[in-house]
């Protein structure tokens, strides 16, 4: 049942020797972002209407952004440091020798994943409260709904990490899926601006249902149809869990 | 046979049309070295991956200490040891990290790894190298790192791939060495190799595969006596391919020749010296039949791809 953890602990030892850059670079950028379209634009946007509501844009960034930061950080683990330890340390292979299943091992990578994002978006949010970007005790629930996307995300991520062959087929996962949902699940400008198809079909995107759950928070308000956009998550998740471990074990046998 | 630690029955493995373990059954008895010979594609590291639940066979049954595999995968591997081929040996850790990281897979308790930590790299040679990093190790240290990290868990038997392959002499001797004392504490081995002298010297039994299917076993010795003569007498230089058609051809029970070199394998190689002394300018080397000699019998000269 917990024959992962050993997987998990591998990981958390080696991350911790590498903690310090790895943290600028998980952190900083994100923050960068925030700060230059958060002030910078937000000084020429003004408000963002949302719904009967003007908001801020810096607040209206921030809680778009934190959830991008946790798919991309969860995606970045899957992807680049999974597939280093799978196919280019032969970490796996080594793992496996032991009284270890393929399943064990790949559960060890996504709740890793996921707990790299959860850290990742821990320490912006508090950069965030502490800027007074929002103050809202919601962001306490806003923590364990991040952590969702962050498994949800990886188990995607997990999907090409299964199917790459080298580093630079992950170019056509964040080129083709992730920075055009960036775009079309209202991080930066309200959805409301797309047109109708679009906005149809973006309503459905993991990363849109992730801000429909966080953006509230971060208003201090409770998200409307928290449980099903919490369930649209879970299917990604799960979905996207079955289909990576499918690939994998059909990699593995090869 | 019922005593066996470990045993193979009729294992086939298919990918696609391509059969590369076809009807292969072995056993290993406790304490006894097996070595498994081959060319390159034979179907060795197959086998191997089969033994460790690794690839499915597509027919066969895999039992080792009263369980079978696939079904006790786990409960197997925890009393195996293995070092693959090539080393998967954590870049980023200490040689000690490496062991603690690689006990805990195997469900140990941190103390328990730790009180063994000092005792495997002192096996290993490693003592003085417990802070450092698989990068700063030599080849030979890497593979005996990988054998302290195959011990972790005290296995009753180590499957080794290949375990000496491109290290240089000192350092294959001192793992041949450290093999050796396993087996003397009672240990099994099944091991892979391409170094005939490798398999002579710790191998109990041998197994030859040969694309996929099983050509012979037994002692080093026995198959040596059954299959071939007991003396080898090697001519090189110009002239010696003449001697193929010679009269002196008949004075050795089966002539092979590889490049320039003639290779007579005969019963009694006196006569046959005392004629090549007669031609000038040869040069000649007499020695005893080894199990090269048997490999290259059984499985031909010729080059074999990347298998």
């Amino acid at each position: 049942m917990f024959r992962f953890w050993p997987v998990f602990l591998r990981n958390l030892l080696v991350w911790r020797k590498l903690a310090i850059p790895s943290l600028v670079a998980n952190i900083a950028e994100p923050l960068m972002w925030l700060v230059a379209f958060g002030y910078g634009l937000g000084a020429l946007v003004g408000d963002v209407k949302l719904g009967d509501e003007q908001v801020p844009y810096i607040l209206f960034l921030a809680s778009g952004s934190i959830c991008m930061s946790a798919m991309n950080a969860a995606t970045f683990e899957a992807l680049y440091s999974a597939f280093s330890r799978m196919h280019v340390q032969k970490t796996w292979d080594g793992i496996l020798n032991a009284p270890m299943r393929l399943d064990d091992v790949l559960l060890a990578e996504m709740l890793w994943a996921a707990f790299k994002s959860l850290f990742t978006i821990t320490a912006i949010l508090g950069v965030m409260f502490a800027l007074g970007i929002t103050q809202s005790w919601k962001l306490l629930a806003a923590w364990p709904i991040l952590l969702c996307v962050g498994i949800t995300f990886s188990c995607i991520a997990l999907i090409f990490n299964a199917l790459a062959k080298g580093y630079d087929f992950f170019t056509y996962y964040f080129t083709l899926f992730l920075t055009p949902m960036m775009f079309l699940s209202g991080v930066f400008f309200p959805r409301d601006q797309l047109p109708g198809i679009v906005r149809d079909i973006s309503a459905w995107l993991p990363l849109t249902q992730a801000i429909a759950l966080v953006r509230p928070l971060f208003m201090n308000q409770w998200p409307t149809d928290a449980a099903l956009h919490l369930g649209v998550l879970a299917a990604y998740a799960l979905l996207g869990w079955k289909i990576a471990l499918h690939l994998t074990k059909k990699r593995f046998k090869a | 046979m019922s005593t066996a630690l470990f045993e193979c029955q009729n294992l086939l493995k298919r990918y696609g049309d391509n059969t590369v373990v076809n009807d292969v059954s072995f056993s290993i008895a406790p304490g006894e070295c097996l070595g498994v010979i081959g060319p390159n594609g034979a179907g060795k590291t197959t086998t191997l991956r089969m033994c460790l639940g690794l690839a499915q066979p597509d027919g066969g049954r895999i039992n080792a200490f009263g369980l079978s595999m696939p079904d006790d995968a786990l409960a197997i591997k925890a009393r195996l040891g293995v070092v693959s081929q090539f080393d998967t040996l954590d870049p980023d850790f200490t040689c000690a990290e490496n062991l603690l990281v690689f006990g805990r897979y195997f469900g140990m308790k941190k103390a328990d790894i730790q009180a063994r930590i000092p005792q495997l790299l002192e096996f290993a040679a490693l003592s003085h190298k417990a802070n450092a990093k698989p990068g700063e190790l030599s080849g030979g240290m890497k593979r005996r790192l990988s054998l302290a990290r195959a011990l972790i868990n005290n296995p009753d038997l180590l499957l080794l791939d290949e375990p000496t392959t491109g290290l240089d002499p000192q350092a294959r001797h001192l793992m041949w060495e450290r093999l050796q004392q396993l087996l003397q504490q009672g240990k099994s081995i099944l091991l892979t190799t391409h170094f005939m002298d490798e398999a002579e010297r710790l191998c109990n039994r041998l197994l030859v595969l040969d694309h996929g299917r099983k050509i012979a076993e037994g002692t080093p010795r026995d198959l040596i006596a059954q299959h071939l003569e007991p003396d080898v007498v090697e001519v090189y230089s110009n002239g010696a391919l003449a001697l193929v058609d010679s009269p002196i051809a008949a004075l050795a029970q089966r002539v092979e020749t590889s490049g320039e070199t003639v290779f007579f394998y005969t019963q009694d190689a006196a006569p046959l010296l005392q004629a090549l002394n007669a031609h000038t300018g040869l040069r000649t080397l007499h020695r005893p039949a080894n199990l090269e000699d048997l490999f290259l019998k059984m499985t031909g000269r010729q080059i074999r791809e990347e298998g």
